[in-house]
């Protein structure tokens, strides 16, 4: 291959692919059927799975596919793996490719170790004698030497995918095409599996990772391209992809539709609307995590009351309230309002919810218990927050962290993160 | 997001075209046929304590029934002419050779939807599945004409020129028995009844070859040069099994071309096995790159 020119060139590229599936309405899957009924035609439905996608990898590049469930991102891996056929477009890639789609892809059960691993490599496009070369460092990396002549079927599931990864990365592979389902292993395999790919990427492999997890996409990719019912939304940096994820995924009207909470309410004040401002005081139904942000309700009362308190639940998707604020704590006396007066509650807080879907409970009540509720504003309400950190904590706060070789005992570190 | 794609798209690397019957690619091919063949070949013969035996034991045991009824009991082969003399290796090689042909095709109908998730995970060269199917069969025929050579020498057949044939006789068989895996493998992935069917109909093959019934018979009841013979004949199970029994284990049986009424129409089972053999690869080569979704 001409060096000037493969070094200029990207490892894969992707030239406007398109892929669609075949789904028959009613399956014929027997020449029974079939000689029964020759002339009815099976009626089929087109499902476009990818409409076309360009995109190219550089080397090196450690690339995210995002999506949600069906947009795509797991057929584009396959026909980048050349499982399935594409329909139109073309795909272009650059050195020996190794996938991760499933791992431990034909393991017998009844082999042992050495068996499965030759076949696994050679299934991955080694030679018989390269993988027969590697059963050694596999076997170490999985540490699983003294298991080796046990059959497969005897070992256990966490052995099982051990073992399979190492002849993975074993393979020696320019360009790695990973899958999601590798995150089922255990936390601590996880880990294992994206320190290996770091190392990977570090040594100048090329590694697409599809995912639907914005977490890892921040934390491991360079660049991600996002896919929504099979077209490319938007290629870019992680976490404008992760933004925009999230968007697309819990819809950016609903709280748009700010809420308004007419017809009933209560007799003696009515929360007239509710909203959530931005740091710049605009009314918004995302905001940046890290950032000031406010809840706001307007409230006009009916009838004389006196001292009343609003009090504000922000809930996440799993109706855990998150934080929780009245504003009897500072202003009990919050005075007299006479009948047809309006009055605006306002909660603003630094933004420390980490990226999700919220959606605050508000509560007009008479002063006391706050149970006394005149009005509230359930449901109607939800703001989306969006940042680039999703570790997957609840609350996002700074945190100091720090690293040293404690004096006392220098084996004993102190890792606060 | 365009593509600056360069004019010259060799230099992209190689074009990925997704799954096909055959990927270009003979060593890994053969590599990857040779290992999964070898594999199963491995727990067969020694996943249980008498693996072999077993192997070995499937085509004895139905000789040795067939044995006791035809000849025994209805003295088959028994009578004065010569050709029905070593009846025995007749029956007992006409058995191991027609059970590599049914373990290849009938193994070969559930062979790639069985692999599933091979075929739905991995991108390979998808012929690899019917073959290792067949080189499998053959690794078990090796070993069954092992005890047919013993029993023939035991039974009093005397090594001829005529053995040389036999590598002859056995590509036939395996290039037939390689066609219909193909077509088999191929047409199951949409048509799920291929399996009764199949097995139906190598039981009637087993029937209409010359198997039990010696060719004689049959030329006695159709007449020795009528069309009704030459159709039985033209069966190219019929041209392997008899041709068999005339070079290898008896010579005073007729050989396929004099029953079919002159060698030159050897060239019809022949046409016929090479028919099935392409017609399987065509069936096969058409469907490869479309397995993954049908399954």
């Amino acid at each position: 291959m001409p060096s000037t020119l493969s070094s200029v060139s990207p490892p894969i590229v992707v030239d406007s692919l398109s892929k669609s599936f075949r789904v028959p309405e009613e399956r014929t899957h027997t020449l029974k059927e079939r000689a029964l009924h020759p002339l009815r035609r099976t009626r089929h439905q087109t499902f476009e799975a990818l409409k076309g996608i360009s995109f190219d990898v550089r080397e090196g590049e450690f690339f995210g596919i995002a999506g949600r469930n069906g947009s795509g991102k797991s057929t584009l891996l396959k026909c980048l793996a050349g499982i399935y056929g594409v329909d139109a477009g073309r795909i272009w890639m650059k050195g020996r490719l190794s996938t991760f789609i499933e791992l431990g892809v034909g393991f017998n059960p009844d082999l042992a170790a050495r068996d499965n691993v030759v076949l696994n490599g050679i299934m991955m496009g080694l030679s018989p004698r390269e993988a027969r070369a590697r059963y050694d460092a596999v076997i170490d990396f999985a540490e699983l030497r003294e298991f080796e002549e046990l059959k497969l079927k005897n070992y256990s599931s966490g052995m099982h995918v051990r073992l399979a990864f190492s002849v993975a990365i074993q393979v020696d592979a320019d360009i790695l095409l990973v899958d999601e389902v590798l995150a089922v292993g255990d936390a601590s395999f996880q880990q294992k599996c994206f320190d290996v790919f770091n190392r990977l990427r570090d040594e100048g492999r090329t590694i697409v990772f599809v995912t639907h997890d914005m977490g890892s996409l921040n934390r491991f990719c360079d660049r991600a391209l996002l896919l929504e019912k099979g077209s490319p939304i938007l290629l870019g940096e992680p976490h404008e992809v992760g933004d925009r994820y999230l968007e697309i995924n819990f819809g950016r009207d609903s709280a748009a539709a700010a809420a308004s909470a007419e017809g009933e309410g209560g007799a003696e004040a009515r929360i007239v609307e509710a909203w959530v401002e931005d740091e710049r005081g605009e009314r918004a139904s995302t905001v940046v995590q890290g950032s000031r942000m406010s809840i706001k309700a307007l409230v006009s009362f009916l009838v004389d009351v006196e001292d009343p308190v609003a009090s504000v639940y922000v809930l996440n998707d799993d109706h855990v309230a998150i934080l929780v604020a009245t504003t009897a704590e500072e202003h009990e006396r919050s005075g007299r309002f006479r009948a047809g007066e309006s009055a605006l509650f306002e909660f603003t807080f630094e933004n420390v919810l980490a990226p999700r879907r919220y959606s605050p409970l508000i509560t007009l009540a008479h002063r006391g218990t706050g149970l006394d509720v005149m009005d509230r504003v359930d449901g109607a309400l939800s703001f989306l927050v969006t940042g680039a950190k999703a570790l997957g904590g609840v609350i996002d706060v700074p945190v100091q962290t720090s690293v040293t070789h404690s004096p006392a005992s220098a084996a004993k570190r102190t890792v606060r993160a | 997001m365009s593509v600056e794609v360069a004019p010259a798209t060799e230099a992209l690397g190689k074009p990925i075209r997704g799954p096909g019957a055959l990927t270009g690619d003979w060593r890994r091919f053969w590599h990857l046929t040779y290992n999964i063949a070898r594999n199963e070949f491995k727990l067969k013969f020694f996943g249980s304590a008498l693996g072999y035996v077993w192997q070995v034991m499937k085509p004895l045991m139905l000789f040795g029934v067939l044995y006791l009824f035809f000849v025994v009991i209805s003295e088959v082969g028994r009578g004065p002419n010569p050709g029905e003399h070593l009846y025995g290796s007749q029956l007992l090689g006409s058995i191991v050779l027609f059970g590599f042909f049914s373990e290849v095709t009938i193994g070969a109908v559930r062979s790639v939807v069985d692999r599933e998730n091979l075929v739905r995970k991995i991108q390979f060269p998808r012929m690899v599945i019917p073959m290792s199917v067949t080189l499998l069969g053959l690794f078990n025929l090796a070993l069954n004409l092992v005890v047919v050579l013993v029993f023939a020498l035991i039974e009093g057949v005397q090594p001829t020129l005529s053995w040389l044939e036999l590598p002859l006789i056995l590509a036939m068989l395996t290039v037939l028995s390689a066609g219909l895996a193909m077509l088999l493998a191929a047409l199951f992935v949409t048509l799920r009844d291929m399996q009764p069917i199949w097995e139906v109909a190598t039981q009637v093959l087993f029937y209409v070859s010359p198997t039990i019934i010696p060719v004689e018979n049959v030329q006695q009841r159709l007449g020795a040069h009528s069309i009704w013979t030459h159709l039985y004949m033209v069966n190219p199970l019929a041209t392997i099994l008899q041709q068999f029994r005339h070079a290898m284990v008896n010579h005073a049986t007729p050989s396929a071309g004099e029953v079919l009424g002159g060698w030159i129409y050897l060239l019809e089972p022949l046409g016929i096995t090479i028919a099935v053999f392409l017609l399987g690869f065509w069936v096969f080569n058409r469907a490869a790159p479309h397995v993954a979704e049908n399954l």
